[in-house]
């Protein structure tokens, strides 16, 4: 054997277990490392299996849950395992969309943490050949109140907010909706979940494979330097007082050089030179040669002396590690390299073969004909550990029975909702993102859910983005469907089918049982959920070890559901004109105060938590959306808005916050305390308004769904009242003052800062 | 009337302007590409919003380099209609086309919303189509858009009828309300809302077709002056 067949032939310096304990792998776990490569691996190939066995590239610990999922239809054309799922919209017309989270660089530097998150999930998209039309985000903080960790919170809530705004606005994608809550539980832990939707045609569909032995392997985009190293790994450890020193961790997004990589991926993709492409995510280097490589079952070689490199001096182990972003790998028919390099000339960006594709499955990471690392690559992408952690009962800390629900002042206790950071207008937020470039928004921020058009059809795409943690910390499985339910619900008030589904599962640390048993249980009612209401899911991401020094977030699945419908001038939200009759589809219901120990009052006005999140009658909720999709649909109803956090009361006041202040005068019959039939959440209710009621009862009736005329629209104000007793009466331009300033006023208060 | 949008690199709103003039108003509606010295026979050119060049340096500092603006300096010299939305704006006012410069809104914030807006002048191409002290609703999404510029060149402006648009509702603090400004030949025009987001009603108004269409038939209207 000459000196140059042994590989690799760099041989480190003996690893110790410190060594392979710091790249967060276990013992076990350096053993299966050994027998897969038949010896010791080279410092290199270390790092390179501590990214793609990590937690947040390989998901060792949910995958044998996330197999539960249902991912088909007949419209999914592309399920969960690519960069992004496909779905078929019609026309010959398709969708791309995911959600990927960005927690843990948002709470070590929240600018460039968020911003690159949306880098990141807008480039699983167009790698995809979808040019991006829509982004959403879901977000969480610490509360912006709190006496200890206010200060920081509000700080972490304008960094993450500007971070998104300025790549989302300069690559010029719309986000056109989103969520934002505050917990305490997310103080020392914030979630930045970031949703991206493009559209395509059939035939533009590209995936991430390196096929064609002999095949091209080329580098695009920003050069590589030494930022966001072992990114993937930090976000799969607990943060500790050590990791708040982990800023270089976190890496810089340039949202122009995204733009240029968006428009000249799309224009080389025209060209059909390109048989293979895939972003450089998390490990940069590392995880698009495997993966890409592992999809076509094929080897990558690469050398790395080639590589665009932004500092001199880099080791092999730093560049296959790096995280620079805005770039991506592709691999081009041989002889047609030309073709592909003059497009990314003309934008102005680094094209450069730096390997070839061959056929004997290995990933090979050369630098100056040195050999640093040779493994195969489905070892490092197919063959990562996979857990069957034990899991308990779900953790669990709060009690099943509350305080008492006597209100002092049931009007004071509305305007304390509608100032509440979860309930307040977020226009503080949505003013800051550019939501209507691209011209296809047709209902933006505020609304039930964002609609998007797809120009040269005439279909559009709605997006709802939901989570909530209380009612998951009360019980994932059920607090989980109700998401899935709210998500449907919001897309059949817009008049839209849902169709797909994609999810971000934002738990504590999987190590712990209880724990476990969250992650368990929320993915089993998810796959519940999704499979009734025929949303399959075509992707997702999980953000797990989400716990600042042992102190777990609430369980927080985030779901993003789209469905479609005929483009057309959206029914809203707000009352239009006076004198209309306000219909509840779905009817009161009779929630017990269980049930209400997991709403937005409990939280807000009762500062507690306690019970079981509302009752869900799958079944029952199908039929209401049928309903309000059909009425939507056939402008039977002149506007349309679910009863969600803060319940009727709440959904009533939001309807009045329309342009022209048209309030309502609503009379019940009901036998519940006022505060639950004001306050309570049950789902499976619609507040509808409309010309001529009896067409709504027909509709409602058909589907077999209740539904009660509660009062009728009037300008200005907005009363309550049960059984001939007033149970609030207010104002709409003061409510709506409240509302409207609440989210800039906590964020500015002289006597918080 | 043949429309020419020129695209920068980090142009973003290229694509509705031209899906405005091209598809909405149906006039031939070309993209020239920033690196070409030539407008290809358009009768006129609009420079589209976006982040040209990344905004780097200052909004619209570098693109004024691009071979394509010594066209359109000519193109505007010789009388041709040169239409600058927000960051196309910028890019003017710093190619020298127009007077003052756009800097960072005074809440420091990038805004993104719909302002009602007055119109001043109705005695140019592109606001002849509206009536004088018309309000439009147009959107307004820039960090950079408060207009500032000497006292003299404010009330010279002003003395000489080119302010086009003010802002009712000043969203970035530009002075004396200023939105949108014309050069002594009344043949350029630089606006920070941007009007291509509303010319269908799908997308919420139409206000902005009032001056999309103005460009369109300006040739008229010229002629006709």
């Amino acid at each position: 054997m000459s000196e140059n067949e042994i590989t690799p032939n760099v041989i480190a310096n003996k690893l110790t277990p410190d060594v392979v304990a710091s790249h967060q792998l276990t013992p076990l776990e350096y053993e299966k490392i050994l027998s897969l490569l038949g010896r010791e691996p080279t410092l290199t190939e270390l790092g390179i299996f501590s990214v793609m066995w990590s937690e947040h590239c390989s998901y060792k610990s949910t995958r044998i849950h996330l197999k539960k999922l249902p991912t088909e239809s007949k419209r999914v054309l592309q399920g969960p395992g690519e960069n992004a799922g496909i779905v078929d919209i019609g026309d010959g017309m398709a969708i791309a969309f995911k959600i990927e989270s960005h927690n843990h660089p948002s709470f070590i530097e929240p600018f460039q943490g968020a911003a690159t998150g949306v880098g990141g999930i807008l480039r699983d998209i167009f790698t995809m050949g979808a040019r991006p039309i829509a982004v959403l985000d879901s977000i969480r903080f610490g509360r912006l109140d709190d006496e200890t960790n206010g200060p920081r919170n509000r700080r972490v809530l304008e960094g993450v907010v500007s971070g998104i705004a300025h790549y989302g606005n300069c690559f010029g994608v719309p986000t056109v909706g989103g969520e934002c809550v505050f917990e305490s539980s997310y103080d020392g832990n914030p979630l930045v979940n970031v949703f991206a939707l493009g559209v395509f045609r059939h035939d533009e569909v590209f995936y991430g494979k390196a096929s064609g032995v002999g095949n091209p392997v080329i580098y695009v985009g920003a050069k590589t330097g030494r930022d966001g190293i072992h990114g993937a790994s930090m976000a799969s450890a607990e943060f500790t007082e050590e990791s708040k020193q982990k800023r270089p961790n976190v890496q810089v997004g340039d949202p122009f050089t995204e733009k240029l990589l968006l428009e000249a991926c799309l224009e080389a993709m025209r060209t059909g030179a390109i048989v293979g492409i895939q972003d450089m995510g998390a490990a940069g280097l590392t995880s698009s040669t495997c993966e890409m490589g592992s999809r076509a079952g094929t080897g990558v070689e690469i050398d790395l002396a080639r590589v665009p490199q932004r500092e001199s001096g880099m080791t092999p182990y730093e560049m296959m590690l790096s995280e620079s972003q805005e770039r991506m790998l592709l691999v081009a028919e041989r002889g047609r390299e030309d073709v592909v390099f003059a497009v990314f000339k003309k934008w102005g960006l680094d094209a450069v073969a730096i390997g070839i594709v061959t056929a004997d499955g290995m990933l090979r990471v050369k630098q100056n004909g040195v050999v640093f690392a040779e493994i195969p690559n489905r070892a490092l992408a197919d063959e990562a550990p996979r857990y069957d952690r034990p899991h308990t009962k779900p953790l669990r800390l709060a009690p099943l029975d509350g305080p008492p629900i006597r209100s002092k002042n049931l009007k004071a206790d509305l305007e304390t909702l509608l100032s509440s950071g979860d309930i307040c207008s977020k226009r503080w937020i949505y003013e800051q993102y550019d939501h209507q470039v691209r011209t296809n928004t047709i209902a933006g921020p505020g609304a039930e859910a964002a609609v998007v058009r797809i120009k040269g059809t005439n279909t559009s795409v709605a997006i709802s983005l939901d989570g909530n943690g209380r009612y998951c910390a009360l019980d994932p499985r059920e607090g989980t469907k109700l998401l899935v339910a709210e998500c449907c619900r919001n897309l059949s008030t817009v008049g839209a089918l849902p169709i797909a589904t994609t999810n971000n599962l934002n738990f504590g640390n999987p190590e712990r049982p209880e724990i476990m048993a969250q992650i368990v249980e929320s993915i089993e009612g998810l796959s519940e959920a999704c499979r009734f209401f025929d949303v399959p899911v075509t992707g997702g991401n999980v953000s797990l070890y989400n716990e600042t020094l042992g102190a777990p977030i609430f369980p927080t699945p985030v779901v993003g559901i789209v469905g479609t419908l005929e483009t057309s001038l959206p029914i809203g939200i707000p009352f239009p004109k006076a004198g209309l009759s306000v219909i509840l589809l779905g009817a009161i219901r009779n929630p017990d105060t269980r049930e209400f120990g997991g709403t937005q009052y409990a939280k807000v006005v009762l500062e507690s938590l306690w019970g079981v999140p509302p009752k869900l009658d799958m079944e029952y909720e199908k039929r209401v959306q049928a309903t309000v999709r059909e009425l939507v649909r056939t402008r039977l109803v002149e506007s349309a808005h679910d009863l969600s956090d803060g319940g009727l009361a709440v959904a009533l006041a939001e309807c009045s916050f329309g342009p022209s202040n048209i309030g309502a005068d609503v009379r019940l019959d009901s036998d519940l305390a006022p505060e639950l039939l004001l306050f309570h959440e049950g789902p499976s209710r619609i507040l509808v308004s409309a010309e001529n009621s009896a067409e709504v009862f027909r509709v409602a009736q058909k589907n077999g769904v209740h539904a009660i005329e509660i009062g009728a629209t009037l300008k200005a104000r907005v009363i309550i009242s049960n059984r001939n007793q007033v149970l609030l009466d207010g104002r709409v331009d003061e409510l709506k003052e409240l509302w409207s300033g609440a989210l800039e006023h906590l964020l500015h208060n002289p006597v918080l800062v | 009337m043949k429309i020419g949008v020129v695209v920068f690199p980090g142009s973003n709103c290229d694509h509705d302007a031209w899906y405005a003039f091209g598809e909405t108003l149906r006039q031939e509606t070309v993209l020239l590409w920033h690196d070409s010295a030539s407008l290809e026979g358009a009768d006129s050119v609009i420079l589209p919003g976006g982040f040209s060049y990344g905004d780097y340096l200052r909004c619209g500092a570098i693109a004024k380099f691009s071979p394509v603006m010594s066209a359109v300096k000519k193109f505007a010299a010789d009388g041709g209609l040169v239409l600058g939305i927000c960051n196309g704006f910028q890019v003017l006012t710093e190619a020298g086309l127009l007077p003052g410069a756009l800097v960072r809104n005074a809440s420091l914030k990038f805004v993104c919303k719909t302002v009602p807006l007055e119109v001043v002048t109705t005695d140019s191409p592109f606001t002849h189509q509206a009536t004088k002290k018309q309000t439009l609703k147009l959107p307004v999404a820039h960090g950079e858009g408060c207009y500032i510029a000497e006292d003299r060149v404010l009330d010279m402006l002003e003395a000489e009828d080119r302010v086009a648009l003010r802002y009712v509702e000043n969203p970035n603090g530009s002075m004396r309300n200023i939105a949108g400004i014309l050069n002594a030949g009344r043949n350029v025009m630089g606006l920070m809302p941007h009007p291509e987001r509303v010319a269908d009603p799908l997308m919420g108004g139409i206000d902005g077709l009032t001056i999309l269409s103005s460009v369109v038939h300006a040739g008229v209207a010229v002629s006709k002056a």
